[in-house]
């Protein structure tokens, strides 16, 4: 689920109005506004003429700007509308009051449906029960496991993080790990908390270290110190690929033996598992949340179905170890995996 | 004065129009009614009863917190802490409550009393050691985005509050600070709204229209010389750190008691967001010159622009981007709106 940091709102501007410069700014605005039209054009293009349905579909999620697994989701939704002639729509804000807000732009703008990832249910309640009342068939993703039956969701299509993170902590266990960390990119998130606690639960004895996931040297640096003040570490369990691969880089900083796991994937993970750099990660498959979520409402719009009959998706626990990371370096390369 | 002639040339060649576009605040608001248009014209949903209400929400509490700051902008100071204030206070009253069990009225009281006494210590510091409010509230800021995830984490296990929505007469504060009204055929006009044009209405009577007022812009103007001439240097400075600090706990609360919830990490990086607002809305970073007004027109360019990019169906990558350009688009033409005016005497 959550695989990465939220990012504070006004560094990003720093960084992009400070990297692109001005006139990278004009070019950019120009792009996306042509941009308005890529989903009507793919739409046409890849599918080999499927006709525009005129179908509309909101994904709003919590992430943070620029989240590596969330792009997945993200081209996994506009995959999926591109190969149905529908548009979609994709926002995004960590902070569950401005994504509610997010949710009640949709309704007003009378979208067929709505995807929705939902960390922190309470926030979103309201809006996401007024869009079921208006008559828009809402669709969870990713989180929100518990409360999708209860605001009138049709299915849920996620992992759950209390069966991903034994299955990792069991894991680890099984591999010889006596003393972990489980490293924490963002203050805050209920999801990377209960994934520790699980994996925990499995594992033994693991505490977590709170890192600033907005800066990966700061990351590097906190496990690195973690691990030279502590040689017993033996296991790094990050939340997140890029976190994976600045733990990676600590170990050898340090030059510490603690083995490294990881939620989520990347390009560079695949790489480092296929060199033995990092034992094992476990995919919940974004991509599939993104496509499923608005192929389960394009056939509510098409045929009335309910896809999952009331009851949750499961998109993953996927592991990939050294056995299967060629073959699924082929799809990390593309941004899918 | 009323027997002056048209021959005066101090109030000769001045019209109504341009007395008005000399405000601070006059670029903001002609950028707003752009930007509005703009986004009406473009857009379906926008300037319907159910798009306007999700911008109006949005701008609404950064608009309470623009305006406070511009107050604090006025008088020469920055409050830094003022994002981390409305997590603050809405963890405390969802702690409190959800945890220990504390009457909701109770825990609402607490948590107004520690803002206004952190934003006292603010000011209290500031003033003591000479060194810049950036400085000093930076420090205050980080302090609470440590508190306000260590503490919560260690209090209640987690880092969001949930279940406050059971806590018993939870439905008295939430129709104070979270009902709303439907309005049209989808829309719906929540009780921060109401909140906002108060406290903007409050501030800019304040500012207009006493001596608190005059204070206030005598201190960001020149504080040396308003001390000389009897202003209440050092009480007027901290009261308009508590000022943002009880603005802080009002958008806690707002926030608390719209969603029930409220994260470890809310309102972190919001802080900036509120001092880009009140120099949309004409404040000087120097002080001594802003209007409160000026702060809400601010807030509600950011809130439109904000909900705006998702009405056009913007790829929401460029967000920022989007968000950036607009925000420089209003201050430039802000800036020459206020230009031309001074010009055409």
């Amino acid at each position: 689920m959550f695989s990465l940091t939220k990012r504070n709102a006004h560094m990003k501007k720093h960084r992009i109005l400070g990297t692109l410069g001005a006139a990278v700014l004009v070019g950019s605005v120009l792009a996306a506004c042509s941009g308005t039209g890529k989903e009507e054009d793919s739409a046409t293009t890849t599918t080999g003429g499927t006709k525009n349905s005129g179908l509309t579909y909101a994904v709003i999620t919590h992430s943070g700007p620029g989240d590596a697994f969330w792009d997945r989701v993200k081209s996994g939704a506009e995959k999926a509308g591109a190969d149905y002639g529908a548009t979609v729509q994709y926002n995004n804000d960590p902070d569950p009051a401005k994504q509610s807000q997010l949710i009640d732009s949709a309704v007003a703008s009378k979208v067929n449906g709505i995807v929705v990832s939902m960390a922190n249910p309470d926030g979103l309640e309201e809006s996401v029960k007024k869009a079921v009342a208006a008559g828009i068939p809402v669709v969870t993703i990713n989180s929100g496991l518990d409360k999708f039956k209860d605001f009138g969701a049709i299915t849920h299509i996620g992992q759950s993080e209390a069966i991903a993170g034994e299955a990792v902590g069991a894991r680890l266990k099984a591999e010889g790990g006596k003393k972990a960390i489980c490293v924490i990119q963002e203050a805050g998130n209920v999801g990377l908390e209960e994934r520790c606690k699980a994996a925990a639960t499995a594992f033994g004895a693991m505490e977590n270290l709170q890192v600033d996931g907005t800066d990966d040297a700061a990351v590097q640096a906190s496990v690195t110190s973690k691990l030279q003040a502590d040689p017993s570490i033996d296991t790094v369990l990050a939340l997140g690929g890029q976190y994976a691969i600045d733990a990676v880089n600590a170990v050898g900083e340090s030059g510490s033996k603690a083995k490294v796991a990881t939620f989520d994937l990347s390009e560079d993970v695949v790489t480092n598992i296929e060199s033995g750099k990092i034992s094992f990660a476990v995919d919940q498959q974004p991509y599939v949340q993104g496509f499923l979520g608005v192929t389960t409402l394009y056939l509510k719009s098409i045929n009335g179905n309910d896809v999952g009959g009331g009851q949750p998706i499961n998109s993953g626990p996927a592991f990939v170890t050294k056995d299967n990371a060629a073959q699924v370096a082929e799809f990390a390369a593309k941004g899918t995996r | 004065m009323s027997t002056a002639t048209a021959a005066d040339e101090r109030i000769s060649g001045s019209s109504k129009i341009s007395k008005v576009l000399k405000r601070p605040e006059s670029g903001a608001m002609v950028a707003a009614i752009v930007i509005f248009l703009w986004f009406a014209l473009t857009t379906d949903a926008f300037a319907t009863s159910g798009g306007s209400s999700t911008w109006l929400l949005g701008s609404s509490t950064i608009g309470i917190m623009a305006v406070a700051v511009a107050l604090l902008m006025i008088g020469g100071e920055f409050d830094l802490s003022a994002g981390a204030m409305t997590g603050f206070t809405g963890l405390l009253v969802g702690i409190l409550c959800t945890e220990y069990g504390l009457n909701i009225w109770v825990a609402i009281l607490v948590a107004l009393v520690l803002a206004l006494a952190i934003g006292a210590l603010n000011g209290f510091l500031v003033m003591k050691t000479g060194l810049p409010s950036f400085i000093v509230t930076l420090g205050t800021f980080f302090v609470l985005q440590g508190v306000n995830l260590a503490g919560t984490k260690a209090l209640i296990g987690q880092v969001a509050i949930q279940g406050m929505a059971k806590v018993p007469y939870y439905d008295q504060p939430r129709t104070l600070f979270g009902s709303a009204f439907t309005w049209g055929e989808n829309g719906s006009v929540y009780a921060s709204v109401f909140w906002w044009v108060g406290v903007t209405a409050i501030a800019t009577w304040i500012l207009m229209r006493t001596r608190v007022g005059n204070w206030i812009f005598a201190l960001g103007g020149a504080q040396q010389s308003a001390r000389q001439v009897g202003v209440p240097v050092f009480k007027a400075k901290i009261g308009l750190f508590m000022t943002t600090a009880a603005a802080g706990w009002l958008v806690g609360m707002l926030t608390l008691f719209r969603t029930s919830t409220v994260q470890a990490n809310t309102g972190v990086g919001q802080e900036f967001i509120y001092i880009i607002c009140a120099v949309v809305g004409g404040c000087l970073l120097t002080g001594g010159y802003g209007s409160a007004i000026g702060a809400t027109f601010g807030a509600l360019i950011y809130g439109m622009v904000n909900q705006g990019i998702v009405y056009s169906g913007w790829d929401s990558n460029w967000l920022k981007t989007f968000l950036g350009a607009m925000l420089l688009g209003a201050v430039l033409l802000n800036e020459w709106v206020r230009r031309r005016a001074e010009q055409s005497r």
